[in-house]
């Protein structure tokens, strides 16, 4: 069969059966949201992490940002429900942007470990200063106004809206790793000196790289404050830790650098979580710090990474005699 | 800004900032050390630093509940914690140990939260102390307290930094750890296991920990959760202190215990961990700027 047909039944497919997701498993339908949530994860911190070598452990910081930017507009602007979420969510991913633009130009001139480090610190510290800023609730956090409608309602809602976001952000990312600037941002990962010095403006793109990631992750922070009606500053907007963590190790699980890769790893790891959490109880998160260090010890190429090194020729690379190494991805 | 105020009005409250925060300084610069002994000798920047704090705190919480006096408590949290240390080598360390850095951060991430929550539930998340039974000194009319816990523990610092330091100066293995951080491929021709060096350097670099870890429990609280900010303020004096420079590791560090201390004061305790936090980008984005004045960039 033409391969173009069985990529649109595919993608058919594949929406089909999130669309009816909610009519066949309505118990689930919170963690069904937050599958989408966790592809965003995923999708968003490999911009930089896998396609352009930046890992940032402070991505978390825009989830934040969007989710209490809603939040402010749905208490303060006066505007009714619909309206409110949906300037909410149009402020929240526009502050998202306008934080990493302003961010971009001082960290993003950090390289490798320090900017690792320098975007752990940056993530904690806004987790903090959220926890101790009396107008958005400091340490007792914010409620996002009730949803309007019936109940039951608000988690098909909000499925659909964490839904939208990811199936949004998907063709997005897909378009432009496929042109120049998914070029530049590779080239900025396999040897920074020599892009800038082929012209490349690397500032320029690397800001850019990071404000892509900025706009999705603050519009669905934006929707995930609403959908679980709790902002707690350290343990849901700025959760480091947690949503911090797993957006990086969704990505390396699945393989970082491609572009299926994440949405599989964000599949299986919220799977294998969310099964942590049923019947590992208490002891949930000692799992995850297992998982953690067994995955990246043991698996740092991810479940796309070693299909590329095993069939290098399916992903598109010539094996040359003698047989060279498969361009292996390293992130510097 | 009443507490700036408040600091003109009486400068002798300046007086007890300063000498709280040099004495909590020179904890901070210990753990500090044990970070650019393991970032000089292993190519390795271990984010569970800060973990093997806490753990050192609450041996020295354990052994004195069951009635040893916290100032022994703080060889035998070294001892254990050198045990510790060795195996965490042995069994995960050594497999990242020539991966490249991002993958040994984001491992002993992974052991900093395992060990966390595993000491969250092993030890409940009660904030412990172990009681020194010093009293204090009052100084300028009881303006002033100087705990004289306190004032053992920036001894003990000291004393546990210069211990350290002979050890790798004088003995054996100290010179195989130094030969290894200087090449380790050439030390490694000259017949120097450098296998057991990295499990000695890993082993020293908890041992160190555990020992701040002890008089962290002492002079303050231990809580499962303790561990990131010291992690965080190890790194900081390091890379402001630079690697293998301990004269300038100890000024920092005291540099870092006096300026959280007038943070605390001034900005209110509620923003004291977002002025760690915050001050960590600040330094590396200062860094930044200063270098890449230079066309350089930190390595």
């Amino acid at each position: 069969m033409n391969p173009t047909i069985v990529r649109a039944l595919l993608y058919g497919g594949f929406v089909v059966l999130a669309l009816v997701a909610p009519m066949i498993a309505s118990d689930f339908l919170t963690q069904l949201a937050f599958l989408w949530v966790m592809i965003v994860f995923a999708l968003t911190w490999d911009i930089l992490g896998g396609q352009m070598g930046y890992n940032s452990f402070g991505n978390i910081v825009f989830f934040g940002v969007g989710m209490y930017a809603c939040a402010v507009i749905q208490r303060d602007a006066g505007l009714s429900y619909y309206p409110g979420l949906f300037v909410g969510m149009g402020v929240g991913a526009a502050l998202a942007v306008a934080v990493a633009a302003l961010l971009g130009s001082g960290i993003l001139g950090l390289r490798g470990h320090y900017f690792a480090i320098g975007t752990l610190g940056l993530g904690i510290a806004a987790g903090e200063l959220a926890g101790a800023w009396s107008y958005i609730g400091a340490g007792s956090g914010m409620v996002p106004p009730l949803y309007p409608g019936r109940v039951g309602g608000r988690e098909t809602f909000f499925y659909y809206l964490c839904f939208a976001v990811a199936v949004a952000a998907f063709p997005v990312l897909r378009w432009l790793y496929a042109g120049r600037f998914g070029l530049a941002i590779n080239a900025i990962r396999d040897d920074e000196d020599k892009a800038e010095a082929m012209g490349i403006a690397t500032t320029r793109y690397k800001t850019a790289a990071w404000c892509i990631s900025a706009f999705f992750l603050g519009l669905i922070g934006a929707a995930v404050g609403n959908l679980i009606g709790f902002i707690d500053p350290r343990d849901v907007a700025f959760a480091g830790p947690t949503f911090g963590v797993w957006m990086v190790l969704m990505a390396i699980l699945g393989g970082k650098g491609t572009l299926w890769g994440p949405v599989i790893g964000a599949v299986i790891f919220h799977v294998t979580q969310e099964l942590f959490w049923t019947y590992l109880l208490g002891w949930q998160r000692v799992a995850l710090g297992f998982l953690i260090v067994l995955i990246v010890v043991f698996f740092p190429l991810g479940i796309f990474g070693w299909a590329r090194e095993r069939w290098p020729e399916r992903f598109g690379h010539r094996v040359e005699e003698p047989p060279a190494p498969p361009q292996a991805e390293t992130g510097k | 800004m009443d507490s700036i105020q408040l600091l003109f009005d009486a400068p002798v409250l300046s007086v007890q900032l300063l000498i709280d925060g040099l004495l909590i300084g020179a904890i901070f610069a210990l753990a500090a050390y044990g970070m650019a002994l393991v970032w000089g000798v292993m190519n390795l920047i271990n984010i569970a630093q800060g973990e093997f704090v806490m753990l050192g705190g609450y041996t020295a919480f354990f052994l004195y509940s069951a009635g040893v006096h916290p100032l022994f408590g703080i060889p035998l949290a070294a001892l254990l914690l050198f045990f510790f240390g060795w195996a965490l080598y042995k069994t995960v360390v050594f497999r990242v140990v020539d991966k490249d850095l991002f993958i040994s951060i984001l491992a002993t991430f992974g052991l900093s939260i395992l060990l966390q929550q595993l000491a969250n539930q092993l030890f409940e998340a009660d904030v412990r102390t172990a009681e020194s039974g010093l009293s204090s000194w009052f100084l300028f009319d009881g303006l002033v307290t100087v705990s004289q816990i306190k004032l053992v523990a920036f001894g003990a610092a000291l004393v546990v930094g210069a211990t350290l330091m002979l050890y790798l100066k004088r003995s054996r293995m100290g010179q195989a750890i130094r030969a290894t951080a200087q090449n380790a491929r050439a030390a490694r021709i000259m017949g120097i296991d450098t296998d057991r060096v990295y499990a000695a350097t890993f082993g020293l670099n908890a041992a160190i920990c555990g020992a701040a870890g002890a008089l962290v429990a002492m002079t303050w609280i231990v809580h499962p959760y303790l561990g990131l900010p010291y992690t965080v303020r190890a790194f900081m004096i390091v890379i402001v202190a630079g690697l293998g420079n301990v004269a300038a590791v100890l000024v920092a560090g005291l540099g870092l215990g006096v300026a959280e201390n007038y943070a605390g004061f001034i900005l209110g305790a509620e923003y004291q961990a977002a002025f760690v936090f915050g001050l960590l980008v600040v330094i590396l984005v200062w860094r930044r700027f200063w270098l890449g004045r230079q066309r350089r960039y930190l390595r």
